[in-house]
């Protein structure tokens, strides 16, 4: 009895991973396939946005936040994609993050508050 | 739950054990710092077993002790709001999912990862205003279902453990 109980409630927690997973992965796929190209990258700290490029500009700029000035992101716009080379966060996931290109992809680098994204504009 | 010398000494146990788990992982260097977000959350151990020990008040009174402590020593508002939104989010649905009765404790934990990781996403959407970070919930929905197999099954052992110190 207690065995078939164990068994039945394994069953439906795999039923569970498997509805959490494909949810998440449908929000991905849609979100994937109503992006596209975007012609803006964006830089926002905290926020609001501060500074805006054209994605076909050459681009190498240093974003320094904090409130002594103390913190770095190095944004490279370069061949119609966007990236952070270096920057002086703790986590250095923005770095790690690949180029963005698509509308609506971004990088953010929480410790610094700074999200670079791509926009669309006409 | 009555407010007897052995319940409130059994809560600020629960409580020093899950500061010492937040504490060991706030020391420990980040295992994948590529993807943001990936921690295993031992503490979320305490939360599952008061949770099927007692309820969710006494998991929630002992989590909001450890989440206050920790965001004293090493955090800031910040991650005491991260912290706040994820577990309110996580112990609601744990709760939800325990009284059905139809998951295990395995079961009720992983449900229990995955939402601590989406209040965060929340929180990461309305203070930086972009909903663009929704697109690591895939990411964060697979290390929350990982992290909360290991919680879970550590949590198992920390109820059959607890109950034979008849804690």
């Amino acid at each position: 009895m207690l065995k078939s109980d164990g068994l039945k409630k394994g069953k439906n927690d795999l039923i569970l991973v498997g509805i959490i997973l494909s949810l998440s992965l449908v929000g991905f796929l849609i979100f994937k396939l109503t992006m596209k190209d975007g012609n803006r990258i964006s830089v926002s700290i905290n926020g609001e946005e501060k500074y805006s490029y054209s994605i076909t500009d050459n681009v190498e700029t240093d974003i320094i936040t904090g409130d002594n000035g103390e913190n770095k992101n190095v944004l490279i716009i370069k061949d119609g994609k966007a990236y952070i080379k270096g920057a002086t966060c703790p986590d250095k996931i923005c770095v790690g993050h690949r180029p963005i290109s698509k509308d609506g992809e971004t990088i953010v680098c929480l410790p610094h508050k700074v999200v670079v994204s791509v926009t669309e504009e006409k | 739950m009555k407010i007897e010398t052995k319940n409130i000494t059994v809560m600020a146990l629960f409580s020093a054990v899950a500061i010492i788990f937040s504490y060991i992982e706030a020391i420990l260097p980040p295992i994948w710092s590529a993807i943001p977000g990936i921690k295993v959350g031992l503490a979320n151990i305490v939360t599952v077993t008061l949770l099927y020990k007692f309820s969710i008040k006494e998991a929630s009174i002992v989590a909001f002790i450890r989440i206050i402590i920790i965001a004293l020593l090493f955090g800031n508002a910040m991650t005491l709001i991260y912290s706040i939104a994820g577990f309110v989010l996580s112990v609601a649905i744990m709760d939800i999912l325990k009284r059905t009765n139809l998951f295990s404790t395995v079961g009720v934990s992983i449900a229990g990862g995955v939402f601590h990781n989406l209040g965060q996403i929340i929180v990461a959407m309305l203070l930086l205003q972009t909903k663009e970070i929704g697109y690591y919930m895939i990411v964060l929905a697979i290390t929350g279902t990982v992290a909360g197999i290991l919680i879970g099954i550590a949590s198992n052992l920390m109820l059959k453990y607890s109950n034979k110190l008849r804690l």
